[in-house]
């Protein structure tokens, strides 16, 4: 296994208390394999993130338990001076918003060439040659001359193919893309997509993918795994989840999203609103939202039940959801 | 202006009653009409001497009609030109040139007195409940405020009532009115915004991507509000997103927009279910949909190419740059927005108005039906008409001209969207 996140916990101290972002996540993410993570924001799928890149505010941000094993080696036994190598070379990470992660300063060039000349120590004029390469291999079109230009000179779908080109110039074995396109317009997101699923394959790279639009994700995706209020509480492979999911907050969520085929009469809404970090209802967390909530789910914290060899669901009533289908 | 209102009349009272200053007009005529609507931002060089050098063509010739207790959806890419739209019809923008018919008045041109008087009855329920709500306003001073600006239509004493009945209204607690926004979550913010627009009970609501802020399960509630609240009070709707599915649902009528102009209007079904023009086509394939078996259903039309700038728009048709079916023609001869010629004659959905020269039918989302739904039933499993290849992405559709070289992004001789006047792909 490339990754393996077991137990993790994360919490952040703030002036009104303790937020419990991250609650005992488990996933793992092996060569070659596509992991999705579903959330809405404040779910902690980016901080699960960070921690796995060890880019965390730490603090606020603070790692109470739990392991991240990446080729075997708990990361979070390392050093920084180890953690920093790994970092870039063994893993990658592509952010949201490509204009602000890039240095509006320094050409592109000279920010692809930078990973080249830190990481392996080439002379400025091989980097730059290094990022034509690079910058043509993720299409971006007359690369050689637009080696010099600055961030701002290029559109919303270029930026994010300059943020790919940096993410995989080491060739890492571990990519994460936290909402790689949610900030493209529809007309270039598959384009965008489609090219991150294709050096994949090529790299065979492992890949995590987060996201709160399952749409986006479910063609190049093996697995999902959903996260509500800082835990998993489904994973399954892609079409299973779809067709019948295990989890009520997965049911309500995907039963909530208008159709393009359709007009239906009135949209499911999952009633209330995703808890407070600060207290999160005790029990399962989804039970004030949950219209199969029992008094059980008010008390105990669902273990993640195994539905089949494949899939994890973590709801008391997982055989009562799968069976309203 | 009289009213005879009380003003603690309940909530769903206090709104329906008709709207007696309303200027009388046809029955059935449009409450809006939108013709030839252009704005122009220009672009200037020097800094002593300014010299216009060129425009961002923003909006560039749309029109368009508003039914009295109709949805109009307008969707659109970023930079297309939509938002523009919406906040020349609020007349938080004057239009360079064209026309906006408030029952038969233009009111683009209107200023003081008569423009306030129209302005009450056209609201706006802005993108971005964190920034479109003063931080420092309670939510009852937020909700009140239009009653500062418009104090016939609440008498001072009966604006608390007033307040606590819309926040009743849009479903929030009325006693939260000493509340500040900081207080609420994204969802229950948006809903103060729509009780803001509310609160003038006017005809006409524009609402620019009042849900693309809030999370999925979120969204569904104030989309199901915003479906109430128009049976409710009659209310009509200009709704501008830019997410597909949402505006199907909530529209009776849909606009596409493309770099200023509307490229394609219809009924829903006409739009979604019969879309003529190569760029709604191309738009809808692009939808991620969940569902896989409506993905497998499905052909993907993949778009070369970022939008042009808008302030260097190509000559015909503006679409001809990214279309795989442009020809000379589309290079010299603007396509209007009519019924094609082809379909003049022919009593199908697929007669509506669509700005192509070679415009056909071709259905990229499977009939409903067709599919495995979650917690229906499944269809029987048949192939959409018009549907060539199942599931595969179909690139390099046609050669697209000299525009487009190779497959990837090509901003060779364009700008990025949203990069105005900026050269976004000029190579050095």
């Amino acid at each position: 296994m490339l990754l393996e996140v077991r137990d993790l916990h994360v919490e952040f101290h703030t002036r009104e208390g303790v937020a419990k972002a991250v609650n005992g996540v488990n996933y793992s993410v092996a060569e070659g394999e596509t992991l999705a993570v579903l959330g809405e924001s404040g779910s902690g799928k980016s901080v699960t993130a960070q921690a796995v890149m060890g880019i965390l505010d730490m603090p606020p941000g603070k790692i109470t338990g739990g392991e991240i094993l990446f080729k075997g080696q708990d990361l979070l036994k390392l050093k920084p001076e180890e953690r920093r190598k790994i970092r870039g070379q063994e893993m990658a990470m592509i952010f949201q918003d490509a204009l602000s992660s890039l240095n509006p300063v320094l050409t592109v060039g000279q920010q692809l060439g930078e990973m080249f000349v830190v990481h392996r120590g080439m002379s400025r004029k091989d980097a730059r040659a290094k990022s034509v390469e690079l910058m043509d291999r993720v299409r971006i079109p007359a690369a050689k001359e637009r080696v010099g230009n600055y961030p701002h000179q290029f559109s919303g779908g270029m930026r994010q193919r300059i943020m790919i080109a940096m993410a995989m110039a080491l060739e890492p074995s571990l990519i994460i893309a936290d909402e790689p396109t949610t900030a493209l317009d529809v007309t270039v997101q598959a384009q965008v997509m489609d090219l991150l699923a294709e050096l994949q394959r090529e790299l065979n790279m492992g890949l995590i993918l987060i996201t709160h639009d399952l749409g986006v994700v479910a063609d190049v995706a093996d697995k999902i795994a959903v996260m509500y209020a800082g835990r998993i509480v489904e994973t399954a492979p892609v079409h299973e989840i779809y067709k019948a999911p295990a989890h009520p907050y997965t049911k309500g969520l995907l039963q909530s999203i208008p159709r393009l085929d359709q007009k239906g009469q009135e949209l499911y809404a999952i009633k209330g609103l995703p808890p407070n970090l600060l207290h999160i209802p005790p029990g399962c967390a989804f039970n004030p939202r949950c219209p199969m909530a029992q008094d059980v789910c008010r008390t105990d914290v669902p273990p993640l039940y195994e539905v089949d060899e494949q899939r994890r669901s973590a709801c008391h009533f997982w055989k009562e959801t799968l069976d309203a289908h | 202006m009289h009213t005879d209102r009380t003003g603690n009349a309940a909530g769903s009272t206090l709104l329906s009653k008709a709207r007696e200053e309303s200027r009388p007009y046809a029955e059935g005529e449009p409450i809006l009409e939108v013709r030839d609507l252009a704005k122009h931002y220009p672009l200037t060089q020097g800094i002593l001497f300014k010299r216009q050098i060129g425009a961002v063509r923003a909006v560039d010739g749309v029109d368009f009609d508003l039914h009295a207790g109709e949805t109009l959806g307008i969707v659109g890419e970023s930079g297309c030109g939509k938002s523009t739209v919406a906040r020349m019809l609020v007349h938080l923008e004057r239009p360079t040139a064209g026309a906006i018919r408030y029952k038969g008045e233009d009111i683009s041109k209107l200023s003081g007195r008569a423009l306030k008087a129209v302005r009450r009855n056209i609201q706006m329920v802005f993108q971005d409940p964190y920034t479109s709500l003063n931080p420092r306003m309670t939510v009852g001073d937020i909700i009140g405020e239009p009653y500062e600006i418009h104090p016939e239509v609440a008498p001072k004493g009966s604006r608390r009532q007033r307040v606590q009945d819309l926040l009743d209204v849009v479903g929030l607690n009325p006693e939260y009115i000493n509340r500040y926004p900081h207080q609420f979550s994204g969802g229950q913010r948006q809903r103060i915004g729509i009780a803001r627009g509310l609160a003038l009970n006017p005809e006409i609501i524009v609402a620019d991507e009042p849900v693309s802020a809030l999370d999925v399960s979120v969204q569904a509630q104030v989309v199901n509000l915003l479906d109430r609240l128009q049976a409710e009070f009659s209310l009509s709707f200009v709704f501008i997103a830019h997410d597909l599915s949402i505006v199907r649902h909530i529209s009776d009528r849909v606009g596409v927009m493309y770099l200023g102009r509307i490229v394609e209007i219809g009924s829903d079904a006409e739009i979604y279910d019969h879309p003529t023009h190569p760029y709604t086509q191309a738009l809808l394939s692009a939808v991620p949909v969940p569902d896989p078996m409506a993905r497998e259903h499905r052909e993907r039309i993949i778009l070369h190419g970022d939008v042009p700038s808008p302030a260097n728009i190509p000559s015909g048709c503006r679409f001809r740059t990214r279309c795989w079916k442009a020809q000379e023609r589309c290079e010299l001869e603007v396509p209007l927005l009519a019924v094609p010629a082809e379909f003049r004659l022919v009593d199908s959905p697929a007669r509506h108005d669509s700005a192509c020269h070679f415009a056909e039918e071709k259905r990229v989302v499977p009939l409903e039906g067709e599919l495995e739904t979650p917690g229906r039933t499944p269809g029987p499993d048949v192939e959409a008409p018009g549907t060539t290849t199942r599931g595969r992405p179909v690139e390099d559709v046609g050669e697209p001209g000299e525009d487009v070289g190779e497959p990837g992004e090509d901003v060779g001789k364009r700008g990025g969207p949203g990069e105005p006047g900026e050269q976004g792909g000029e190579t050095p």
